[in-house]
């Protein structure tokens, strides 16, 4: 045995006599995990996070949390003998005056950005392959969860270098708690410590974003990953793939290597992209004053939907009734809409188990085309993010292409409306055209390239079938119907109890599921055949009738 | 093109042929099974192994060469020395570049390295595990109801309501501490949303100068960021500019329609500059249409109209600020804002 071996079997002698290591081997180490690239969103946001949490620790070592007074002498001399706060003047210390202090700036603040996009597009996946059913819910509400925090942890992050930009940020998210009903000033001054900006909300805002919602994702996202484990990853339909197995490869040591190896990967990108890309440049911008400000003011992008809303809203939804100020200009846009948007967020897998009444367990993942309705929900949530999101830049578009601002703005107001509806109807169609599509290529074959031409001058393309394998992925899929519910009177005339409701839910699951696509059956295969067999044999007696050379003419079998 | 196509002789992988309609067919296709593995170059060719076992190798020595280089940029780069201040800023941009490169190689080198590793050397051949419901058997899940049962007997809730009930309400009661400890967070709002440090005869200064001001300092056209006398000696110097920051504006006084006369002073006006939407300052000025622009959300006020909403989110008309002069000629307040600025509130009316 070589020293290599020995020192191993000992470690795990050590690690087995005390923590039954050999079980947790036997277990894990074998599961098998499938392979898409899809499946690497997810991965992208874990290892993002990690990396967050190793450069975060580093600033904290140079951030001061506190706004206390304090004149500026650093290097940076555009700035000198200013009075700024102490969080703002240590965190130019940290850029400027700490080796590569900067750089670990920037990495955390790419990061966090890559973070937030990974989460969303990783729940985009989620959602449009159907991963969210039954028995995934739970890990759907965690991970909606984890989406919604990551906003709250990101604003909270670049809140505190406490300079011009995040400090108007801060102003505006302590004019929306003003603006809550009842409670809104006294709520303001709880969590400001008194006036706006006061002295408490920094150090608070710090406590937040380095302790307690870094704790809550730690245990959210270990929750979130046992929950993978025990149920197994689901995988996308295709050849030997059944709701009753997964394939793939196994942890070890494939996935050992691959998703270490992923997350060495995500921290170089993030790291160049800190070294060369500046990020939210600080020192340009000045400490907090709440008199100046740039024109020009934005969010970082995840809040830029948020802030879109409030743009469109217009004023005239703020009244004063009974001696009291109603600010709806505020409530709708930046407490109503998240709010619509979060329940809509946490609720659509009951919804849609609701509207199918199914109750089986699915651990193959829905193609989104098969999917048509589910697709349009999709695609419309996906647009009216992106135009509360270009709502959040209109006065940089406005600046750009030299357009009113007001025209845009009214543009968008109506767009909002008109254009998420639209994409459902698109979306859905496109889903269903793809499904036509696919039964299509099953019945006819797929395109060769081959072009054929006849002694008549006819062309034609040459299909080839599908090989099972290949067919098997485009035929797989079971289409749900709209659910059939018994009549709402029984046979002496008495309406069932939740008659009314029923008849909801059937209207609800006939707009889910009233257009659909049934798969190719072999049936139908076996006619197209015949059909295709036809018509050879018919060419071939053209052929024979014309005596023409066989050889350049092609012939069915 | 349609398919309707014949195809030619030996086309690949046509395996159905001509259907019996005798035959009964299923009513779906079936599962085929996974595809048969085909082996990768590094499978069946020792070359391409070793190649691949070389190209692994060289990645690894790329981290290596990368964990160097972040090494040299960060001892080597030095910012000790006096230097001018273009010059440090050069040599920061170069510090960090270089690591971010040199961090990139390290960590990049070790990840496709392993990847690569995994993908051409390790084994590829995908394989099936069998998944069961996860719904215990219904032993099981019979054997955890009568746990659950027993114990809940053994605790005898059920049969003792006054435990039961005693608890529930200690329960309901005990999070209260938790929410009252929490009221020393800040003071009670009062009237401070409603006031601002403006009092009566208080000099305009200019910000961030804090100069007092003259009207015939004041072209037409122009504008001064101002705040009140005395503020920078205010403990509490952000909370008040929070709410006291004004503009001071001078029109052509037959600009200026009725509303916002009484409190000018020959064509000069001052105005909050706290936005009544969400507390942005007010700050873009466009002369010859004479609007004010909030950056953060646009809303637009008309200055001439006593700064009333023209277009946006915004509700309220900015509040103005009534000017005079002093005995010595400087612009003051005549008295306080006369309402509450900035951002609306509940009990603001």
């Amino acid at each position: 045995m070589s020293t290599t071996a020995r020192t191993a079997s000992s470690v795990g002698n050590f690690l087995d006599e005390r923590l039954e290591a050999s079980k947790g081997v036997k277990f894990l180490a074998r599961k098998i995990f499938p392979d898409h690239w899809s499946f690497m969103l997810g991965e992208v946001a874990l290892w993002s996070f990690v990396v967050l949490l190793l450069t975060g620790v580093f600033l904290t070592f140079f951030y001061v949390p506190s706004v206390g007074r304090t004149t500026y002498d650093g290097v940076y001399t555009p700035l000198a003998n200013q009075t700024v706060s102490e969080a703002y003047a240590s965190t130019l210390r940290l850029s400027f005056d700490v080796r590569g202090g900067l750089l670990m700036r920037q990495i955390h603040h790419w990061a966090a950005l890559v973070f937030v996009a990974a989460t969303v597009v990783h729940m985009f996946r989620v959602f449009f392959t159907g991963a969210f059913r039954k028995p995934r819910e739970i890990n759907w509400l965690i991970g909606a969860t984890l989406a919604l925090l990551a906003i709250v942890e990101g604003f909270a992050g670049y809140s505190l270098p406490d300079d011009l930009l995040s400090g108007t940020g801060l102003r505006i998210a302590s004019s929306i708690i003003l603006a809550i009903p009842v409670l809104g000033s006294y709520l303001s001054f709880f969590v400001f410590g008194g006036q706006f900006p006061g002295e408490a909300f920094i150090p608070r805002l710090y406590t937040i974003h380095v302790l307690l919602l870094p704790g809550i994702f730690l245990a959210l996202i270990t929750a979130h990953l046992i929950i993978l484990i025990v149920q197994k990853h689901s995988q996308y339909p295709g050849p030997g793939r059944t709701n009753q197995n997964v394939t793939g490869y196994p942890f070890y040591p494939i996935y050992l290597a691959k998703s270490t190896g992923f997350f060495f990967l995500v921290f170089g990108v993030v790291a160049l992209m800190g070294g060369l890309f500046t990020i939210n440049p600080v020192w340009m911008y000045g400490s907090y004053d709440p008199s100046p400000v740039t024109a020009g003011s934005q969010p970082d992008w995840y809040m830029g939907w948020l802030d879109g809303a409030v743009r469109l809203t217009p004023g005239f939804f703020e009244f004063t009734a009974l001696g009291f100020t109603f600010s709806f200009n505020i409530i709708i846009p930046a407490l109503i809409i998240p709010g619509l948007v979060t329940a809509a967020l946490f609720l659509y897998p009951f919804i849609e188990q609701w509207v199918t009444g199914d109750r089986r367990e699915h651990h193959l993942l829905d193609r989104p085309r098969n999917a048509p309705t589910r697709t349009g929900f999709g695609a419309m949530a996906i647009t009216f993010y992106l135009l509360l999101l270009v709502s959040g830049g209109n006065d940089i578009i406005a600046s750009q292409l030299h357009l009113s601002i007001n025209d845009i703005t009214n543009t968008l107001r109506v767009l909002v409306f008109v254009l998420p509806p639209l994409a459902f109807v698109v979306a859905k169609r496109i889903c269903l055209g793809l499904q036509r599509k696919d039964r299509e290529k099953v019945l006819h074959g797929r395109e060769t390239g081959t072009i054929y031409r006849t002694e008549t001058g006819e062309y034609f393309e040459v299909h080839a079938p599908l090989d099972e394998y290949r067919r098997w992925t485009l035929v797989q899929q079971e289409i749900p119907g709209p659910i059939e519910l018994p009549p709402p009177y029984d046979e002496n005339g008495v309406r069932r109890p939740g008659a009314y409701f029923d008849r909801i839910r059937q209207r609800v699951s006939r707009f889910f599921f009233e257009d659909r696509i049934e798969p190719v059956t072999p049936a139908e295969l076996a006619e197209s055949h015949e059909e295709h067999e036809a018509i050879a044999a018919h060419a071939e007696e053209d052929e024979e009738q014309r005596a023409i050379s066989s050889s350049s003419v092609p012939v069915g079998d | 093109m349609s398919g309707h196509t014949p195809v030619p002789q030996g086309a690949p992988g046509r395996e159905l042929t001509p259907a019996g309609r005798d035959r009964a067919l299923p009513e779906r296709f079936e599962n085929p099974g996974l595809p048969a593995h085909r082996p990768r170059m590094a499978d069946v060719d020792p070359r391409a192994a070793k190649r691949a076992e070389r190209q692994v190798a060289t990645l690894f020595g790329i981290s290596a060469i990368g964990t160097l280089l972040t090494l040299v940029v960060y001892f080597t780069i030095k910012f000790d020395t006096p230097m001018s201040f273009v010059t440090y800023l050069e040599r920061l941009r170069l510090s960090t570049g270089g690591l971010g490169i040199g961090l990139f190689l390290a960590l990049f080198g070790i990840g496709a390295g392993a990847i690569h590793w995994a993908k051409t050397l390790m084994p590829d051949e995908e394989r099936a595990e069998d998944r069961h419901l996860l719904r215990g058997s219904d032993q099981v899940r019979n054997d955890a109801l009568g746990i659950l049962k027993e114990g809940a007997a053994e605790t005898g809730i059920a049969r003792r309501p006054l435990i039961r009930n005693s608890l529930i309400g200690a329960l309901a009661l005990v999070p209260l501490p938790a929410i009252a400890l929490l009221r020393d967070t800040g003071p009670l709002p009062g009237n401070d949303l409603s006031t601002t440090f403006w009092k009566p005869g208080m000099r305009l200064l200019t910000d961030p100068q804090l100069q007092p001001i003259k009207p015939e300092e004041m072209r037409i056209g122009s504008i001064a960021h101002i705040v009140p006398d005395g503020l920078d000696k205010s403990p509490d110097y952000l909370e008040e500019k929070a709410k006291s920051a004004v503009l001071l504006l001078r029109l052509d006084p037959n600009d200026l329609d009725a509303k916002s006369q009484p409190g000018a002073y020959q064509g000069l006006v001052a105005y909050s500059k706290i936005c009544t939407h969400m507390g942005c300052p007010v700050a873009l000025y466009e002369q010859q249409t004479h609007h004010l622009l909030c950056p953060c959300h646009q809303s637009t006020f008309d200055v001439t109209q006593d700064c009333k909403v023209i277009y946006g989110p915004a509700k309220r008309p900015l509040p103005q600020l009534a000017i005079t002069v002093d005995t010595d000629g400087y612009l003051v307040a005549k008295h306080g804002f006369t309402e509450a600025v900035g951002p609306s509130f509940w009990e603001r009316g």
